[in-house]
């Protein structure tokens, strides 16, 4: 299990929560209508081998949508926030 | 190079097996090939063999950065079939089990091919239907399909759980005769010696470190064995797809993600078919050595560790012992991770791009293998045509831009989730 | 026929007072409590066990551990079979059954023996080149017997009788072994204040200090200290299996077959142990040597026979040569002489220790160095060995035979994180490499092999790993233990090569020449030679045979061993009952069903259950009729004419509240939602930010800012995460909170041309007229005291309304509904009724809204044709969405008379071959009472031409001719349900 410390509820396992995928792809307005821009943000990743910043929602807890910072080949965790904090 | 066949082995055993010569030569890199293929996996492997065998191109070289073989066609569960729904899928599917029906004897290289039959449980009407869908269009596309009643189902599978207590009861079943299993690693080396008697170079142990580009144009690798040049460069590094794409300054819809798979300790024959279960995420077969080989579902999240979680381990322990109680006091003996390449719809990417002489083979999510075969011999086709074959004409990476998805799952741009 | 000739008189950890009586391949034999079944065997003098896996050879006992490859057996019957178990891990238990296994007809005469002869045709990877003719599905028939000679035991057919649990844990420190190295560290790490877990995977604390005969008073102080503590807990028959991400440690537990019946206790336990630090203390195995027959029965690792002799009180030969590279081999050696046996010693090495060399001719010991084993004699049970030394060859006989090539510390744990193993070469071993901060090695599995080290190892990594939990109490000196030790190995032990087999992987009987094959074929790369030759892939995992194999590739390629490279350790260390994994998740504990607040009523009165997606739902009422076919005609007949009730309880509920509500709902939504007044529902449909349909539903704007929408059955859990992305990773500054109020409401949808008078008759309260509650209108109220909910809406066409009520009071509303409505004629119906209606409405569901289809293609373009703004419009303008043959839903109704439609046909034009994909599918049908004939909902290419098809299904060769309909086959102007 990947150990996941909520800033809510404290340290969980991943199976409490739902992945999101990537969190450094900048998501359109709205109502912006430019079909590239869209395309890019839904398809294309940077899939990086290393540091990784991903969304995971704390489903079984707090729901809160997460930005985990987590390294895909250690599967260390650097670092956890709550993603509505970061936007706003 | 000699032929293998049982007089070699008798021929070899008489003078106590000292004869007998490399499978595959071990090459050193030369300045420059016509093609560069990247990967000395099934897929690169098999696409050097084609180019050679079918095209007539010789002067190629596969690099692998480890040993050959080493990543996902020596990590997966060896499942082959052709039961795919959509159009572009089925075709492509059922092309490559043809290949592999004539593989053994192509290669000179026994990959054990067991076509034991594949079924997959239907645990209510609505779910026979939708297998019965399924069935219809591989019985319109000429591919052997059946569908099973509860009782044909328990007279094949008797092993399975058909009590009252079953908690998802057995409806029936979609079965594929002609699917089963192969000998992975058996794949990989049959392929690099075929490869290798028609004079391609296999080079283990040469990383690929960068490309080498000529105005636009890539001519050419930089590895740690050196500068290798290349009339054209074929990627087929499924699973680090991506990091070496970026190289290339391409942008990919593409994630690597975690594929666990399980064997249990070696037990006389138990399981003779490949069985999957249509409650839940679960397959087995055995191998001709007695373990019981099983999988599951991704672990779920991006990763390039080859090393699976403990979620998925209980996960498939239980659907294990639903789909099948007798399992229960059977042992796990080992289990890994490989690190597929998903796509943002569970289809492959085999493509030009937009660098020229780049050509790429990846993205084939939980499928690879099966695919190997068609894989390359498709590829080969590109990359001494520099066309698209007309079969992998839905394969190609624009589909993302243009809106024509292969998505059997009907899961979305999820990798995660396909 | 109980001989026990081999027992000792006196010592050991056993418990003389229990006989233990157990069966092994029929016999009866005796032992006591505190042995193996391997060492009780021993002491009844059996020395041959099993048959080895390819060519079918007599094995023994090997080892004292979890590292033994040869001795496995079946154990149990029936339903409790279970194959493969190493007997020198089996406690003993009175009662025990054990046989042995891959032999016909019996262990002493096994037919398949003959493999043996055939040894050079059957050389590694012979399979690879040949089996491939004379047709290409000549595999199939060679497969056959090749299965069936392989596998070692053979697995029960029966469900497991037995329980298991799974479970997980927290400690501060874990300690991994409890060997001297071990029970340092688990008291250290107490001391200091962190809670302990001290896991063992033998029945017995101590490790290897149990075969010391001077280790007895410092382990029982050790362990009476320990087992005092509060904040230390003991494991005792517990495998450390796996360790995983964030620091987690898998563990298997046996139950305690002394502790008496418990009922429904687990068998097995398997345990995920969340650690804040792990002390890895878990030793080393001694490495066999390699020569030829080196797999006799009763050739042994002196280790082993030190366990046999001091823990276990058994001396397995009075006639014994000791074959060694190694010091440790030396107190084996002294064990024996102490206790009468005759020994002679062939040190493989040109110089040993001159004061064990001494010991050893003082206490009667003939002793050669430079000498090797060269071959065994002895076929079922060794009778004596050829010794090579630098004065020519001899013959010398013996019952037994040791041997030591070294040590190989047990790093599998520490590797599974991908850390790999460092070759040390002044130990000619490897160790684990570079670890986390959280995670320490103490003792022999970091390679310090004296027990002084492994002791001072253990207190300062114990101490670590507490302080890596904050807790830095002071710690005291561990007890002193003074005990005979040797250093390590002082030369690199080189195999033996002969005319006979040495092996190299007892269990998957990989011998040298194997390995020779493997190199001279290419495959020698470790994994290709583990992948090639199957070594290591044995239920032992190898732990005997990997470093040997690795050392003889290495100088075979004459490359250095580091060079050479381990293979991967992979979990699980032993293996593991996957009941235990599972734990109690089986049976209808496996994916809980769900139920509504409803269930009982319906399953009381005469409702056939149905699973959709984990949810019971009444498929039909048994009332409607005897099976499915005729009661959901009947339910749809009832609804259409008077009056059913459905549990709508089932789907997602989500409570939109805040200013920015409307605003948010107008674009989630594809449709608009922006306008819509208090009170009234609308109609909504989500995309996916692709522009492919996601889910669809009804949101009613309860006051000005607060909304209740309601999803789908299937996409209740997705659709509230997905609302919950939007507002928090994109849409921060919008004032919506959202929360599933799915579980609060019971829901019930009363539909029918009486279902207003039944209403208004259930809830006077409430005027049910046109005027006051039209179509999409909400009123409220209250039942016993509860909020109530309802909602004018029609699924199925007709005047209709959803009742939401507090969950509590689901049951008695529904209840009051019936017994109200009665007097109309109000039935329940299910869910079977329920797609049919909403088939002949031309209303989509899961089997159009597949996750490949647009708005457009479910014929819905029109809702969003002036909107923009909306998740998912712009990727739904991409070029594929508006292709000329896209498929659409339309209506398909059957023409040929006496004929039905079917799902999942394919939709040809007439007269075209029945080839290919098809035109498009259909997608789902019913018979329709008031058509009288079957209908059906489809895809159709845009571009087809034409009124007719044919559905085509190839599985019951089927060809039906339908005609091209509008979807919506009854009431298209909507009559019924405003009226």
């Amino acid at each position: 299990m990947l150990r996941i410390d909520c800033p809510c509820c404290g340290v969980r396992d991943h199976s409490e929560f739902r992945y999101g995928g990537d969190a450094t792809v900048e998501r359109p307005a709205h109502d912006n209508p430019d079909l590239d821009a869209w395309y890019r943000y839904v398809y294309l990743r940077a899939n990086p081998k290393g540091l990784h910043r991903e969304y995971w929602q704390h489903v079984l807890g707090c729901r809160q949508w997460l930005v985990v910072e987590r390294d895909t080949v250690t599967h260390s965790i650097h670092s956890v926030s709550f993603s509505r904090r970061q936007r706003a | 190079m000699s032929r293998y066949s049982v007089f070699s082995l008798l021929r070899h055993a008489a003078t106590g097996n000292r004869g007998w010569q490399r499978a595959w030569r071990a090459a050193t890199p030369k300045a420059s090939y016509d093609v560069v293929i990247i990967g000395g996996g099934g897929h690169g492997l098999a696409t050097a063999f084609y180019l050679a065998e079918n095209h007539g191109i010789r002067n190629v070289a596969v690099l692998e950065k480890g040993y050959i073989g080493g990543g996902n066609v020596g990590r997966n569960t060896t499942v082959i079939r052709s039961n795919y729904l959509l159009d572009g899928n089925t075709q492509f599917y059922e092309f490559s089990m043809k290949l592999w029906e004539g593989m053994s004897a192509a290669l000179n290289f026994n990959v054990m091919f067991s076509q034991r039959g594949q079924l997959v449980t239907a645990h209510s009407a609505d779910q026979l239907d939708t297998f019965s869908h399924r069935a219809n269009v591989m019985r319109s596309n000429g591919i052997d399909a059946e569908i099973l009643d509860r009782d044909a189902v328990r007279k094949l599978v008797p092993y399975l759980d058909f009590s009252d207590t079953a908690r998802f009861p057995i409806h029936g079943a979609i079965f594929q005769g002609r699917a089963g299993t192969a000998r992975h690693d058996a794949v990989a080396w049959g392929y690099a010696r075929a490869a290798s008697g028609h004079g391609v170079d296999i080079i283990e142990g040469c990383e690929v470190t960068d490309f080498v580009r000529q105005d636009d144009r890539i001519v050419g690798v930089e590895t740690t064995r050196g500068r290798i040049g290349a009339g054209r460069v074929g990627l087929a590094v499924a699973g680090h797809t991506s990091v070496l794409a970026q190289k290339a300054g391409l942008e990919l819809p593409i994630e690597s993600h975690l594929l666990q798979a399980f064997v249990t300790e070696p037990v006389k024959p138990l399981v003779d078919h490949v069985v999957a279960y249509g409650a839940d995420h679960f397959y087995l077969s055995q191998s001709d050595k007695g373990g019981l080989v099983f999988g599951g579902n991704l672990d779920g999240y991006n990763s390039y560790s080859q090393r699976g979680n403990t979620g998925v381990l209980r996960e498939v322990c239980e659907a294990a012992i639903a789909l099948m109680p007798n399992i229960s006091r059977l042992r796990l003996l080992r289990h890994w991770g490989g690190i597929m390449d998903m796509t943002p719809d569970a289809s492959p990417i085999i493509s030009l791009t937009p660098v020229d002489g780049l050509y790429l083979n990846g993205g084939w999510c939980y499928g690879g293998f099966k695919a190997t075969p068609a894989s390359g011999w498709c590829f080969a086709e590109m990359l001494a045509t520099g066309e698209t074959p007309a079969l992998i004409r839905g394969y190609g990476l624009g589909r993302f831009r243009s809106g024509h998805m292969i998505d059997e799952a009907g899961a979305g741009p999820f990798a995660w989730l396909q | 026929m109980t001989s026990t000739e081999k027992r000792l008189a006196s010592g050991g950890y056993l418990d003389r007072s229990q006989v233990l009586k157990f069966m092994c391949d029929g016999r009866q034999y005796t032992g006591f409590k505190g042995d193996t079944l391997a060492s009780a065997l021993l002491a009844s003098g059996v020395s041959l066990v099993g048959r080895s896996f390819k060519y079918h050879r007599p094995r023994g006992i090997l080892s004292a551990g979890a590292e033994e490859p040869n001795a496995l057996v079946t154990v149990g019957t029936g339903a409790r079979r279970e194959p493969n178990l190493p007997a020198t891990m089996l406690e003993l238990t009175s009662g025990l059954e054990a046989a042995s296994q891959n032999n016909w007809p019996s262990l002493r005469f096994d037919v398949q023996s003959i493999n043996s002869l055939f040894s050079p045709l059957l050389s590694s990877g012979f399979y690879y080149k040949t089996f491939m003719g004379p047709s290409r599905r000549a595999w199939m028939f060679y497969e056959h017997f090749i299965r069936k000679a392989a596998g070692l035991g053979k697995a029960t057919m029966m469900p497991d009788p037995d329980v298991y649990d799974s479970r997980d844990d927290f400690t501060d420190v874990a300690v991994v072994g409890s060997g001297a190295a071990g029970l340092s560290a688990a008291r250290a790490a107490a001391q200091a204040g962190a809670r302990v877990l001290l896991i063992e995977q033998d029945f017995e604390i101590g490790g290897r200090l149990l075969s010391e005969p001077g280790g007895a008073t410092w382990l029982h102080t050790m362990r009476t200290e320990l087992e005092e503590m509060a904040n230390v807990r003991i494991m005792r028959r517990t495998t450390a299996f796996g360790l995983y991400d964030g620091n987690t440690l898998a563990l298997i537990e046996d139950a305690d077959p002394f502790a008496g019946l418990v009922m429904n206790a687990a068998r097995k336990t398997c345990t995920l142990l969340h650690a804040r630090s792990i002390v890895f203390a878990t030793g080393a195995i001694e490495r066999p040597m390699v020569f030829p027959n080196n797999d006799r029965p009763g050739v042994m690792l002196n280790s082993a026979i030190r366990a046999y002799v001091n823990r276990y009180s058994v001396l397995p030969g009075r006639n014994v040569v000791i074959a060694t590279a190694d010091d440790s081999a030396y107190l084996t050696a002294f064990d024996l002489l102490a206790h009468g046996a005759r020994v002679v010693i062939a040190d493989a090495r040109p110089l040993a220790e001159p004061t064990l060399l001494a010991k050893a001719k003082q206490m009667g010991a003939e002793v050669h160095l430079a000498t090797n084993v060269t071959d065994v004699k002895g076929k079922y049970a060794v009778t004596g060995v050829v010794l090579a030394g630098k004065t020519g060859t001899i013959g010398v006989s013996c019952d037994l035979v040791g041997m030591s090539a070294g040590w190989s510390p047990v790093v599998h744990l520490t590797s599974h994180q991908g850390v790999k193993p460092v070759y040390r070469a002044d130990i000619d071993a490897f160790v684990p490499g570079q670890l986390p901060e959280t995670q320490f090695v103490a003792g022999a599995a970091g390679g310090s092999l004296s027990v002084s080290e492994a002791i001072a190892e253990g207190v300062s990594a114990g101490r670590a790993a507490a302080a890596v939990a904050g807790k830095v109490e002071r710690v005291a000196e561990a007890p002193v233990l003074e005990i005979e030790e040797t250093a390590g190995p002082t030369t690199v032990y080189k195999p033996i090569f002969g005319q006979r087999k040495a092996f190299v992987d007892f269990q998957m009987d990989v011998t040298l020449d194997d390995i020779q094959l493997a190199q001279r074929e290419g495959y020698e790369s470790v994994e290709h030679l583990k992948r090639y030759t199957t070594l290591g892939m044995g239920t032992d995992q190898g732990k005997t045979s990997n470093i040997n194999a690795l050392k003889v590739m290495a100088k075979l390629r004459g490359i250095s061993i580091p060079e050479a490279g381990t293979t991967t350790f992979r979990p699980p260390y032993t293996p593991v009952a996957i009941g235990a994994v599972a734990g109690r998740a089986t049976g209808h504990h496996f994916r809980p069903y769900r139920l509504t607040p409803i269930h009982d009523w319906h399953t009381a009165n005469g409702a056939q259950m149905l699973e959709v997606g984990l949810w019971m739902r009444p498929w039909f009422f048994e009332a409607s009729g005897r099976d499915v076919n005729t009661a959901y005609v009947n339910e749809m007949r009832l609804v259409r004419s008077t009056a059913g009730i459905m549990d709508i309880s089932t789907l997602g509920k989500i409570d939109i509240q805040g200013p920015d509500a409307a605003a948010f709902l107008d674009r989630v939504y594809a449709n608009g939602f922006a306008s819509i007044k208090v009170g009234r529902a609308r109609y909504g449909v989500m995309l996916r930010d692709d522009g492919i349909v996601f889910d669809d539903g009804t949101t009613t704007r309860l006051e000005q800012n607060r909304f209740f929408m309601t999803t789908s059955t299937a996409k209740a859990a997705d659709v509230l995460s997905w609302l919950e992305f939007l507002l928090d990773t994109a849409w921060p500054d919008l004032r919506v909170s959202v929360s599933s109020v799915s579980d609060e409401w019971a829901g019930m949808s009363v539909a029918g041309p009486e279902s207003g008078k039944i209403l208004s008759a259930a809830f006077p309260d409430i005027d049910f007229s046109n005027e006051a509650l039209p179509h999409m209108g909400l009123a409220g109220g209250t039942f016993n005291d509860s909020p109530l909910k309802i909602i004018r809406l029609s699924y199925s066409g007709e005047r209709a309304y959803e009742i939401y009520v507090g969950a509590s009071n689901g049951e008695a509303a529904w209840r009051h509904l019936i017994d109200v409505g009665a007097a109309y004629g109000l039935k329940p119906y299910g869910v079977e009724a329920l797609g049919a209606l909403r088939i002949e409405k031309g209303h989509v569901a899961g089997p159009e809204i597949d996750g490949r289809t647009t708005l457009s293609d479910l014929r819905m373009g029109r809702m969003v044709a002036k909107r923009s703004g909306y998740v998912g419009e712009a990727l739904s303008h991409r070029e594929a969405f508006q292709a000329a043959n896209r498929q659409r839903l339309v209506g398909l109704k059957c023409i040929d008379p006496g004929k039905r439609l079917r799902g999942g046909a394919l939709l040809f034009a007439p007269g075209e071959p029945l080839q290919g994909h098809g035109r498009g599918r259909m997608t789902s049908i019913t018979y329709s009472p008031e058509l009288d004939c079957y209908i059906g909902l489809g895809l159709l290419a845009a571009d087809f031409k034409g009124d007719e098809v044919i559905a085509s299904y190839p599985m019951k060769n089927e060809v039906v001719r339908a005609r091209v309909v509008s979807p919506v086959f009854l009431d298209p102007a909507g009559e019924r349900m405003h009226g």
